[in-house]
């Protein structure tokens, strides 16, 4: 046939070929219009320094700086209203979620007002992979300490404190009988590779 | 009724009432809870964040094990929400991506495990008192309706959305929760932010945005006069109940609205005692909202008649139900 | 060796075809080796369907005395009359001409050259040994009756039965609501001219009431529809007014005095009441009212009779007792014009329409604008008085979504346009349009933007996520707050107003596929009827002698629906003029001798054409009716059906041809002609 849609991609793959392939599915990002409802719908859409329908137009734009160092992504709360009321069926919460770890691959979310952000999701999943639960004493204690010490003095007399004595925090992490299944699991799984 | 059982890393601690209430409120309704043997966190919104294929990996480990264990029809019960879409999602997109299917079957056999996608039905809790249990057999049950009590059923984001399982309830308008406190014999307060989100793990990043997010919730249950909020995540009933707080000291209001979970009233109004249900654990507490509840139900509202001039409202389905 | 003579001709189609097809070698090969199946002139040129190219074919029957003829190029849907006509000017039977599709069917569809090649070898060997086996055919003639019926009684088809009464022809208009005027009659304003709708619309209403050549059925409904085209035979119902239309003056006297008082879901969009007997607005046609039984005090509990009791006139205009009438027409031509349905806004709980009492749909707001309407053309809040200090106007409710209408509505931008100048006008509030896109293509449709923006209303690029009453701050408490993101600044907006608007898309009507089923027509998948072609041929249906106007077409403004029902009214004179009409001969028949009368072929036809003799236990096909689909040819276990132009023999032959070669060009060992 005289136009070959094949042959006509045949270069190298952009930033925005980049986060299509790395999101699960077909997450349809070709087909935004731009409309909006997804920066209308997001709670934290007001605090974002770009809103996901800019983000989008800089993806499409090729601007992968500026859209890795947004603070955007590290703001989504994942309530996927954008996604339910997207008219053309774009998957806004996946394509943050790509957005997240091609930031922290590429480190460049550390100039965003959300830097720490990443660190608490790695900090979270630590104690997954060596206990097979999640721990949040553990988790606050590392995490807040050292990116918000006063803040974490604060919050342990009231909020730390309150949950301990309502027995609602567990003291010490609980581990899974099959951790060493998991962790095998776990490393296969980051040696074939994070993407689908 | 047996289920297979997903509990979560909050039931056993942070939501340690959600457990007991659930556990009691299955025992009078028949339902045999069958918990996952040695199950792993399901990375909540976090080993999303960070990769991906050990993220739907760790998920992939409980499928597989639930699948294993085939109670039920492979039905698995999940009453977080979070866990609830983890699982869901990945089964669903195993399901729909043959690569992905591969590669984390290929993940899970390093540790011997397998997982076929669509093996195991994912539901969260609320959908199976609703749909499998009903509504008439929940209103034999009751005991002692919780006349006079204004709820304000709160749903949050990850039971509705993404739907996955479209046919659970409306991602925008859900009301199975506000049908069963009607069935409780409460007061339901349709509060229409009643399927926004509480902020999750936002506390953690940017408190001042989580407690704008949770502070709007609180308003908006409060301007609509609601005694007790209802939920049924456990992180909803954190951000909620555990900051509330913080967010009167931000903001410089006062509101004091006890959060609880869905099946903490089921149990009351069973005619179990508050103590078997977990009453005493949260940090707004309960006891003084619980005292609303009386003995006869409030009189119904006579139906205004229009004002001279006043345009008629269109018809809507939920009419229909009173 | 054939006794025809063959004339096989290849079409390069520019480099369409001869781009993948080796179009030289086919036509050699050809010559070659179908010199045994009768094949006495093979050619190839670059463009067969030209003038020169059909003078080649011409050239070559006469001066070659050829039989048949082949052509391989483009598909049969574009050229077959083409050749088929120049096939016909050197004196020998159209019918006597196959098409085969080598561009369609190979060179649009395979990219490796060897294999398109040998592909046409096999097409035109298929068509090459089928041709042998056509027979002269004439087309049939159809009688055309002059009387056309017209469904549905909107803008389109007062127009189309206007344009065909007014050239002396009968016309039968059925309407199913009490009065004809559909939608438009709604309306206020029309954009972009600002005309008031029924100004311009009841002179054309009363000019059908008025006229000698149009029959009108209103609050009547089609029940079946049997016949073919020029010959149709129409059931109507005639749904009892209980009101005895040959005494009633229309006075309007029962429908002051009746004490019931109904929501008006139709005429109102459910804003305004009516009574339980009632004419839908003032300027109805005809003017005589109806008795809504579910509604009548009598009629539910034997009580009441106002309006009978109050009626003037001698004999009593009502009757309780009038029954349903059953009418049976006959019309040689049908036009559909039934319109569209409002998208429901309940299905879009974000918006809080049906929750939120300030919310409206676009319908309710031009019934509150049109000085007929509830609130005789104030723009005013639920509550029936406070004039509002700011109104949204919410564009693509429903429209260009895929979790609803994935298509444009069309009309909503400038009907959106049209309100905001209205609220303008009639309050002096601030007006907000929340938009994806301005579309305003049509003639003075962008200079009436124009004269919007001079008014000064305020209009933010954004698709409006939630429309809510849950205040977030202060100055948002007793407001309604369209929250949107404002696409032009890349911001979060919360806009507090007053008083929605939701444009609402148009979608088809809830029965259309059972009325296009009903008229042996076709539904697209969002239920619009079907055209037989988008651009060429938007008014007529793949059905002869159904037509289709205005928006049950698809989405369309006043101007077009007018414009469709007056071409939809000229196809239909055109064929009364004819008095005749030639259909194709492509037809199955039966053979009756070999009929069982097991009757297996009688359900399957899709269009209405099989009919069987209870008499003789037989089934008889009707040509007209019958479009040669197949079907019931394939079906018929005793092979009692055969069909022209695609009898056993003509596909048995084609097979053969089709199967001479496999792709590399061997043969193929030949297969028995007797295998089934």
């Amino acid at each position: 046939m005289a136009t070959d849609p094949a042959a006509m991609r045949a270069r190298a793959p952009t930033f925005f070929d980049e986060v299509v392939a790395n999101t699960p599915g077909n997450p349809r990002l070709e087909m935004c219009i731009q409309c909006g409802t997804c920066g209308g719908s997001c709670p934290s859409g007001p605090d974002m320094d770009h809103t996901p329908r800019a983000l989008f137009a800089m993806i499409e734009a090729g601007m992968k700086d500026a859209v890795l160092r947004s603070n955007s992504p590290w703001y989504c709360v994942s309530c996927y209203y954008c996604m339910v009321r997207c008219p053309q069926e774009v998957h806004i919460t996946d394509l943050m979620y790509t957005l997240k770890r091609m930031a922290i691959q590429e480190g460049l979310y550390q100039e965003s007002s959300a830097a720490t952000a990443p660190e608490f999701s790695e900090t979270f999943i630590d104690f997954v992979e060596n206990y097979g639960r999640s721990f949040e004493l553990g988790l606050a204690t590392r995490y807040h300490l050292r990116h918000n010490p006063m803040g974490a003095m604060k919050m342990a007399t009231s909020l730390g404190l309150g949950m301990l004595r309502k027995g609602r925090m567990e003291l010490n992490p609980k581990r899974i009988k099959g951790i060493a299944q998991l962790k095998t699991i776990l490393t296969k799984a980051k040696e074939i590779g994070g993407a689908a | 009724m047996k289920y297979g059982y997903y509990p979560g890393c909050s039931m056993e601690r942070n939501a340690i009432a959600y457990h007991h209430s659930t556990m009691a409120v299955a025992g009078a309704l028949d339902i045999e809870l069958q918990e996952v043997e040695d199950w792993n966190c399901c990375g909540a919104t976090e080993y999303f964040s960070l990769e991906l294929l050990p993220a739907y990996a760790l998920v992939g480990r409980n499928l597989a094990l639930a699948a294993n264990q085939s109670v039920n029809g492979n039905q698995l019960i999940a009453p977080c929400s979070a866990c609830f879409l983890n699982l869901a999602k990945t089964d669903h997109y195993m399901s729909t991506s043959p690569d992905l299917a591969d590669q984390v079957n290929e993940a899970l056999a390093a540790g011997g495990l397998h997982y076929d996608p669509g093996s195991v039905k994912v539901r969260h809790l609320l959908d199976i008192v609703v749909n499998d249990v009903g509504f008439p057999a929940i209103a034999e049950k009751v005991t002692k309706p919780l006349y006079n009590l204004r709820v304000a059923p709160y749903y949050g984001c990850l039971i509705v959305r993404p739907g996955t399982q479209k046919s659970f309830d409306d991602p925008e308008y859900p009301t199975t929760m506000d049908t069963l406190m009607q069935t409780l014999g409460a007061e339901v307060v349709d509060f229409p932010l009643k399927a926004h989100c509480c902020g999750g793990h936002m506390t953690q990043i940017s408190e001042n945005v989580a407690l704008e997010m949770i502070r709007r919730l609180l308003k908006n249950a409060a301007d609509y006069e609601a005694d007790v909020i209802v939920t049924l995540c456990p992180m909803c009933q954190l951000n909620l109940d555990a900051y509330q707080d913080s967010v009167n000291k931000l903001f410089g209001t006062n509101f004091n609205i006890p959060i609880l979970y869905f099946t903490q009233l089921m149990g009351l109004a069973f005619g179990m005692r508050a103590v078997e249900l977990g009453f005493g654990k949260e940090f707004v507490s309960a006891t003084l909202a619980l005292t609303k509840i009386g003995a006869e139900p409030p009189p119904k509202p006579k139906k205004k008649r229009p004002a001279k001039g006043e345009l008629p409202m269109p018809a809507m389905p939920e009419e229909d139900n009173q | 060796m054939s006794k025809e003579k063959i004339g096989v001709y290849v079409c390069h189609c520019g480099t369409n075809i001869s781009g993948t097809v080796d179009v030289e070698e086919v036509s050699k090969w050809a010559g070659e080796n179908l010199e045994k199946d009768g094949v006495v002139v093979s050619r190839d040129y670059k463009f067969m369907c030209s003038s020169l190219g059909q003078e080649l074919i011409e050239a070559d029957i006469k001066e070659q005395g050829l039989t048949r003829v082949v052509v391989a190029a483009c598909s049969p849907h574009l050229h077959e009359q083409t050749f088929r006509t120049a096939v016909k000017r050197a004196d020998l039977n159209p019918y006597l001409c196959e098409m085969v599709s080598i561009r369609e069917q190979v060179s649009w569809v395979h990219t490796d050259k060897k294999i398109a090649t040998e592909k046409s070898k096999s097409v035109i060997a298929g068509g090459v040994k089928r041709v042998a086996f056509h027979e002269e055919l004439e087309p049939l003639q159809v009688p055309i009756n002059e009387a056309t019926l017209v469904v549905g009684g909107g803008i389109a088809g007062i127009q189309a039965a206007l344009e065909i009464a007014d050239s002396g022809f009968p016309v039968y208009m059925v309407e199913r609501e009490p009065s004809i005027g559909g939608h438009m009659a709604k309306f206020d304003k029309t954009f972009p001219t600002l005309d008031c709708a029924a100004c311009i619309l009841t002179p054309k209403m009363v000019s059908v009431g008025d006229h000698p050549h149009i029959n009108m059925y209103t609050y009547s409904e089609v029940e079946k529809v049997d016949g073919y085209v020029g010959n149709f035979t129409v059931t109507i119902r005639k749904k009892a007014r209980y009101v005895d239309t040959d005494v009633c003056t229309g006075c309007g006297i029962c429908e002051e005095k009746c004490p019931q008082k109904v929501i008006d879901d139709i005429f109102e969009a459910g804003l305004g009441y009516r009574k339980a007997v009632y004419r839908p607005f003032p300027q109805a046609v005809p003017k005589y009212p109806v008795i809504d039984t579910d509604n009548c005090i009598y009629f539910q509990r034997g009580k009441c009779k106002a309006c009978q009791i109050f009626c003037p006139t001698e004999p009593n205009s009502i009757d309780f007792e009038q029954q349903d009438e059953i009418i049976e027409i006959t019309v040689g031509n049908i036009i559909l014009a039934t319109g569209y349905d409002l998208f429901d806004a309940r299905r879009v709980p974000q918006y809080g329409y049906g929750r939120l009492a300030n919310v409206f749909t676009s319908l309710e707001f031009e019934r509150m604008c049109n000085a007929a309407g509830p609130t005789n053309g104030e723009v005013v809040l639920r509550d029936g008085v406070t004039t509002p200090e700011a109104v949204a106007i919410v564009h693509c409710v429903g429209s260009r979504d895929r979790n609803y209408n994935n298509y444009c509505s069309v009309i909503c931008c400038m009907q959106s346009l049209k309100f905001a100048h209205l609220v303008k006008e009639r309050t002096g509030a601030e007006v907000y349009n929340f938009y994806i896109d301005m579309r305003t293509p049509f003639k003075d449709y962008d200079e009436f933007y124009q004269k919007v923006l001079e008014e000064g209303a305020h209009f933010i690029r954004g698709r409006v996520a939630e429309i809510t009453d849950a205040a977030r701050m202060p100055g948002e408490e007793g407001k309604l707050i369209i929250q949107a993101e404002d696409t032009l600044i890349g911001k979060q907006r919360r806009i507090p107003v007053d008083m929605v608007v939701l444009s609402a898309g148009l979608e088809s009507r809830a029965d259309a596929k059972e009325v296009a089923h009903k008229f042996g027509i076709s539904c697209s998948t969002d239920e619009w009827f079907i055209e037989k072609h988008p651009k060429l041929d938007p008014v007529a249906t793949m059905t002869e002698g159904v037509f289709i106007a205005g928006a049950c077409q698809g989405p369309k403004d006043i101007p077009a629906s007018v414009a469709q029902g007056a071409a939809a009214a000229a196809r239909v004179l055109s064929r009364i003029q004819s008095k005749e009409l030639a259909l194709e001969p492509v037809r199955a028949s039966v053979i009756e001798e070999k009929c069982s009368g097991c009757r297996i072929c009688n359900n399957l036809c899709p269009f209405n054409a099989i009919i069987f003799h209870e008499d003789r236990m037989v089934t008889e096909i009707n040509p007209a009716l019958c479009q040669g689909c197949g079907t019931c040819v394939a079906a018929c276990p005793s092979e009692a059906i055969t069909g022209t132009q695609f009898s056993n023999e003509q596909i048995l032959a084609q097979l053969e041809g089709l199967l001479m070669l496999d792709v590399e060009g061997g043969l193929v060992s030949m297969l028995e002609p007797e295998m089934a």
